[in-house]
């Protein structure tokens, strides 16, 4: 039994069928890419799993409790936290501060009224929070604001701020999208070296074949809201059914 | 000291002894100069810049820290002014109990009013503030004349029961009070040709204002503070980070509402009486106006814009056209009538078109506001005085994004 488990999802816009009875078993510490062509309800199915949509049908369970119905921030109080295909960061705060309310929500859960006590004197928050930055290579640009950062520092400094809270599933949405050959293996390398730091479930979204192979230990191929297949890559990459829907038309 | 940093105190200390020594810095020229009629250091005019210094503070808790544009603030000013005046007409004299009784009915009154408005954000949050301010403000007029005395506004009456002071005080109207110190009491200083004004009135409200100015300096500081900027710098990712952005927007909009309230409180405190104008449209975008004049999200901002505002309205709109002819009296006729009638519009009633036009000038020049204004200058002179030194510190210093 994996920590996510979904099963029989489905989900309608209006006359699209955009998920039909989708079954998926994410298994601790490994990491899941979820692969499709445009269009195969990759995003829409990420977004059933954080709260952004509910399902029309179907469970998702994650380490033994539902989450639907609720809200998105009750879901990442469980343990799951999202990495955005555009990196979601507090653009007007300072990258230290960034990584700091994570640690906040953290330790405070969804709210608190600390108002009077001040941030300097959270040392322990501060200290997380570096140490945090550190692993990410971005201890020497705390007193930056988000909004200064190159896209590939932003992308990092989102996942930072993902990481520090210690989830239990890491979910990336195209965590590559956009990026230049250089970024996106730097990306690669990065989630690799956390992988090994700190044991880590994630569940992948991603186009760039190269990232899913140097990542993935298992796949799913989605093609028009429905799994085609979960296998391991080197079937994944060997599948006929697989090659005619998808990888026909990429480049392995 | 005081749980501050170096600079936080500093700022602090600035105020405090500005505020204090207000009736002195606001009275630069001699009583009888031509100049006197610029001089602002008057009660009445210093206890407004203070009080609409704390309302300020308390909208850009709201405005400046999470970016929620309330355009209904006026209502719990309103608010806090009549629950103070029933308290004069009800139990007694005394301030206290009034002013405490006005942050509490304005808080309650926020409360309300900021959960339902806080449904929305945006454009759409502002029209609900303002609907529910000129409802209140349409209420006081009409219906709630038995709380509100309507168009007359409410006021002190001989026959007011006054619980604790023992009712009747004889044949005039008594006085607010804060343990027997009169509010309206004042004491002149003359020293050569210059005098300056002590009101206990002001000093009150100025101990107050410098009071939740501290306070306001500990929320920006505070991990709840970071929370309201987070609010409004990207909620979509507060929310997928555990946090809950409401209870955190409704708690800024509660302490604001109670800042507010705070103020009316203290301006039926100096004048025990209130009117439903209070609550209208304008006064609500009187203080937005001050907070963006000044600095929408700085700590001193807000309380520049108000001092900004109100000198304008008092100082600028008695400048009729006499006194400027005494100005120009030294020109020959012609010119000076030609002088007179170009500044004519810009002064005396005409006031609204310099502040106008100032406050186009600071939104299109200083989109930060007067502090932008003062950081601007600061930089330019520090920029100077290390050029001269080798420069290179100021370029690391331009580099560090500002607080």
């Amino acid at each position: 039994m994996g920590i996510l488990e979904v099963k029989g999802v489905n989900k309608r816009f209006g006359g699209l069928q955009a998920l039909g009875d989708v079954n998926l078993s994410v298994a601790e510490n490994t990491c899941h890419a979820i692969i499709g062509p445009n269009g195969a309800g990759k995003s829409t199915l990420l977004n059933c799993l954080v709260g952004k949509l509910i399902p029309d049908s179907g469970s998702v369970m994650f380490d033994g409790q539902s989450v639907l119905g609720r809200k998105p921030y009750e879901i990442n109080q469980m343990g799951i936290s999202r990495v955005f295909q555009t990196p979601e960061i507090f653009a007007d705060l300072s990258v230290l501060e960034n990584v700091m309310i994570p640690c906040f929500a953290k330790r405070d859960g969804a709210f608190r009224m600390h108002a009077v006590e001040s941030v300097e004197s959270e040392a322990g928050i501060r200290e997380e929070a570096l140490a945090m930055l550190e692993d990410v290579n971005m201890a020497d640009k705390k007193g930056m604001l988000g909004s200064s950062l190159s896209r590939g520092d932003k992308r990092r400094l989102e996942m930072a701020m993902c990481l520090v809270q210690r989830p239990k599933l890491l979910l990336l949405d195209e965590p590559t999208a956009g990026m230049a050959r250089a970024d996106t293996n730097n990306t690669i390398e990065l989630l690799n070296t956390i992988r090994d730091k700190r044991n880590i479930t994630m569940c992948i979204i991603e186009h760039d074949m190269n990232v899913v192979f140097s990542l993935a230990e298992r796949i799913t191929v989605l093609a028009q809201g429905t799994p085609l297949v979960e296998d391991t890559p080197d079937n994944i990459k060997g599948h006929p059914k697989v090659r005619e829907a998808y990888l026909g038309e990429a480049q392995v | 000291m005081l749980g501050l940093n170096r600079k936080d105190l500093t700022l602090m200390m600035i105020v405090a002894a500005m505020t204090l020594l207000a009736p002195i810095i606001l009275n630069p020229f001699p009583s009888d100069s031509a100049m006197a009629q610029f001089n602002a250091g008057y009660p009445d005019l210093m206890q407004r810049f203070v009080i609409f210094g704390i309302f300020a503070i308390g909208f850009n808790i709201l405005f400046g820290l999470t970016g929620y544009l309330s355009f209904g603030h006026a209502a719990f000013l309103g608010v806090g002014s009549y629950s103070a005046v029933w308290m004069f007409k009800l139990l007694s004299m005394n301030v206290i109990p009034a002013i405490v009784l006005a942050v509490i009915i304005s808080g309650l009154f926020a409360l309300v009013i900021g959960y339902i408005s806080l449904r929305r954000s945006g454009i759409y949050f502002s029209i609900l503030t303002l609907a529910f301010a000129q409802m209140s403000f349409n209420l006081a007029y009409s219906v709630l004349t038995p709380i509100t005395n309507g168009e007359t506004g409410l006021q002190l009456a001989l026959d007011d029961p006054r619980v604790l002071d023992g009712g009747s005080s004889g044949g005039s109207l008594p006085v607010t009070q804060l343990f027997g110190l009169e509010m309206r009491a004042t004491t002149q200083l003359e020293i050569g040709a210059w005098s300056f004004d002590f009101n206990v009135g002001y000093y009150l409200c100025a101990a107050i204002m410098l009071a939740v100015f501290y306070l306001a300096i500990r929320i920006f500081r505070s991990p709840f503070g970071i929370m309201l900027r987070a609010v409004k710098s990207n909620q979509q990712r507060m929310n997928y980070t555990g946090l809950n952005s409401r209870p955190y927007t409704l708690a800024a909009f509660v302490i604001s509402g109670m800042y507010a309230g705070l103020a009316g409180g203290l301006m039926a405190s100096m004048d025990p009486l209130a009117g439903a104008e209070r609550m209208q449209w304008t006064a609500s975008g009187e203080v937005v106006l001050m907070t963006i004049l000044g600095g929408a999200g700085t700590l001193i901002g807000p309380v520049l814009g108000a001092g900004f505002i109100k000198y304008f309205e008092n100082i600028f709109s008695k400048i009729n056209d006499n006194v400027l002819h005494s100005w120009f009296a030294v020109m020959p006729d012609g010119i000076e009538d030609f002088l007179v009638t170009i500044v004519h519009p810009f002064v005396g009633k005409g006031w609204h078109l310099t502040l106008g036009l100032m406050f186009m000038a600071v939104v299109i020049f200083l989109p930060g506001g007067l502090v932008e204004g003062g950081q601007r200058i600061g930089r330019f002179v520090t920029g100077r005085r290390n050029k001269k030194a080798g420069g290179a510190e100021a370029e690391a210093a331009r580099k560090q994004p500002a607080e």
